[in-house]
């Protein structure tokens, strides 16, 4: 293996590299670089790369440590000390976070080098990362279709191989329908697993922040790092984190896995029932016992999300005034004028909508029959989930209805696209944790389209969702096959390193 | 539950500090009818006994002790300040 090679490596397999010293953080760093630089143009993960400050860093980093010299890409609505923090919104084009996030400080602690901020729908509302207001992600699949959204900037660049592991946050499901769509393996850890302090807010009692990597081990120990207890993030839980990497290799003999007969609803892809189908036989063939049962609810799930949602994202997105921080419109005539275009100038449409939608199930009259409601019925899914885990250790699913989808092909009807959501944000409401891993591909225009396997687990029970995640990934293929573009482009980068002598 | 007509989008712009176009306005009443006739489906649930939950994990009161600690200085919070004179945010005028 050459230097130019590096960047196909996992976190893990790099980690032992360094630690062997065959490679120093420094060369990692430059090959990384040099990939960003020819592969980036054509996927569009990153809006902002430092690799000035990556190099710095890089030259003192300490390879014993958890993560040692290994770069992480971040989704750019966490703050990273000193470099932008856009959301992807002309809001926040030209600010720069004052300090670094909790999971940033956790990371560094690691020996980890934040070097690059990844795009994402506006603000993360989206789950295509078309509602970015800075530019458009490819799928490395297929470039003509999304990357998944919202976190579909640092789904990509795990995808193409121009990171080793990224930051993503979920709040309806944003790190888990981009890993899916992606080919990569995505976790959202239970509600207050994960700091949130220096997370720009969406919808508080959903977002969290978590790992997508290029295997279900790389998530563990991306967990390993972050998760954990902060006085600064008043939901953040105080509860013990367990060795999440060290957990792995468990057997499956005896775990019992819920097959909720709600998920497989109608819209479902039916290539991506196929796949599902499989992997349940897989597992139950790997000693996990299949168990039927239901959760009721779950078709109420969108509509809870969306008026939730959007209520918090009304409230979260009323610091953004002009005033303190980020875009003011020029010559206001008075305050509300300041305001009314500050917002009009720095927002993008599904931000506006979002915010109108949320204002409206907020305000007076409409309270007790839209928000209220909705909390009331989120109870109710939340007692569906706990009455489950009753009966099974996980629950399994298809992690999105749809293989990646075109450019446009969901953008001009809203409801279409919230409603790709309909697997994975019960989960955020209920605070329980979940992962997406490969499990088969859809063949549709000629092209290959990867498609993911969901296993929800109790609140805090990462360990056993990734123990089944990783004893699925170990004895099948899906995860060893690379998207074309990274494949193309390696053998070019190499073949350029050779013409260049290097 | 409220029926879609009810949504007046031009309404609520003014309550969320928000300019929209007369486009953005139709389009957004069209849209967002959509998603409330969608969301009607939570009516046909009986939710009278059911305890609202504002979050999955339920925790409540966290506290801390109230201490001073070094936080921003002046100068880094107004760092991104659109703008800003003598260490202050300058704001649009609000009195007559």
């Amino acid at each position: 293996m050459t230097a130019k090679d590096l960047p196909a490596l996992s976190v893990a397999d790099l980690q032992s590299l360094l630690r062997q010293r065959e490679v120093s953080p420094r060369e990692v760093i430059d090959a990384l670089q040099a990939r960003i630089e020819t592969v980036d143009r054509e996927i569009n993960a990153y809006l902002s790369l430092d690799f000035e400050a990556a190099a710095k860093e890089a030259e003192k980093a300490n390879v014993d440590l958890p993560l040692g010299g290994v770069p992480i890409a971040v989704k750019d609505i966490i703050s990273v000390a000193g470099q932008p923090c856009t959301c992807a919104s002309k809001i926040l084009r030209s600010y720069r976070a004052p300090y670094d996030a909790t999971v940033i400080c956790r990371l560094r602690a690691a020996g980890a080098i934040p070097f690059g901020k990844t795009n994402l729908d506006e603000f993360a509302m989206g789950s295509s990362t078309e509602n970015s207001g800075t530019k458009l992600t490819r799928n490395p699949w297929e470039l003509s279709r999304v990357p998944g959204g919202s976190s579909g900037g640092s789904a990509a660049a795990v995808a193409a191989d121009t990171a080793f592991g990224a930051l993503g946050t979920d709040t309806g499901g944003s790190i888990r329908q981009p890993a899916a769509l992606s080919g990569i393996v995505g976790l959202k850890p239970t509600y207050g697993r994960v700091s949130r302090f220096g997370l720009v807010a969406f919808a508080s009692s959903l977002d969290q922040i978590g790992p997508l990597t290029k295997t279900v081990r790389d998530a563990a120990l991306l967990m390993n790092a972050i998760a954990g207890h902060d006085p600064q993030d008043s939901t953040c839980l105080n509860e013990p984190v367990a060795d999440y990497a060290a957990a792995l290799g468990h057997d499956l003999r005896g775990t019992r896995l819920g097959l909720p007969k709600e998920y497989m609803v109608e819209g479902t892809d039916p290539q991506v029932k196929t796949a599902i189908d499989a992997a349940v036989k897989h597992l139950n063939a790997l000693g996990a016992e299949i168990i039927d049962i239901s959760l009721p609810h779950t078709e109420y799930a969108t509509a809870v999300y969306y008026i939730l949602a959007t209520a918090e994202a009304s409230a979260n997105l009323a610091r953004f005034d002009g005033v303190r921080y980020g875009y003011r419109a020029d010559n206001p005539k008075d305050l509300l004028d300041h305001y009314g275009r500050t917002r009009e100038e720095g927002f993008g449409p599904e931000v506006k909508r979002r915010i109108i939608l949320g204002t409206y199930v907020l305000s007076s009259g409409y309270y007790d029959a839209y928000y209220l409601r909705a909390q009331k019925v989120r109870e109710l899914i939340r007692q569906d989930f706990s009455r489950a885990f009753e009966r099974v250790d996980a629950l399994i699913s298809p992690t999105s209805p749809v293989p990646a989808f075109k450019f446009g092909e969901r953008t001009a009807d809203p409801l279409q696209m919230y409603l790709t959501d309909i697997f994975t944000c019960p989960a955020n409401l209920a605070g329980v944790c979940g992962i997406s891993v490969p499990c088969g591909f859809a063949e549709i225009d000629g092209k290959r389209l990867p498609i993911g396997v969901q296993l929800l687990g109790k609140a805090l029970d990462e360990t056993r969702i990734l123990q089944i995640a990783h004893a699925f990934e170990q004895t099948s293929q899906w995860h060893k096959e690379r998207a074309p573009i990274a494949a193309t482009l390696q053998t070019a980068l190499v073949r350029r390193s050779f013409s260049e002598g290097g | 539950m409220a029926r879609n007509s009810e949504l007046d989008v031009a309404y609520v712009a003014r309550l969320a500090r928000l300019n929209l176009t007369e486009t953005e306005t139709e389009l957004f009443q069209r849209q967002l009818g959509d998603v409330l006739k969608y969301v009607e489906k939570l009516r046909e649930l009986n939710v009278n006994n059911v305890q609202a939950a504002a979050h999955g994990i339920p925790i409540f009161n966290v506290l801390r002790e109230d201490e001073p600690r070094d936080w921003f200085t002046a100068e880094e919070a107004l760092r991104n300040a659109p703008r800003q004179r003598d260490g202050l945010f300058i704001v649009t005028k609000v009195v007559e």
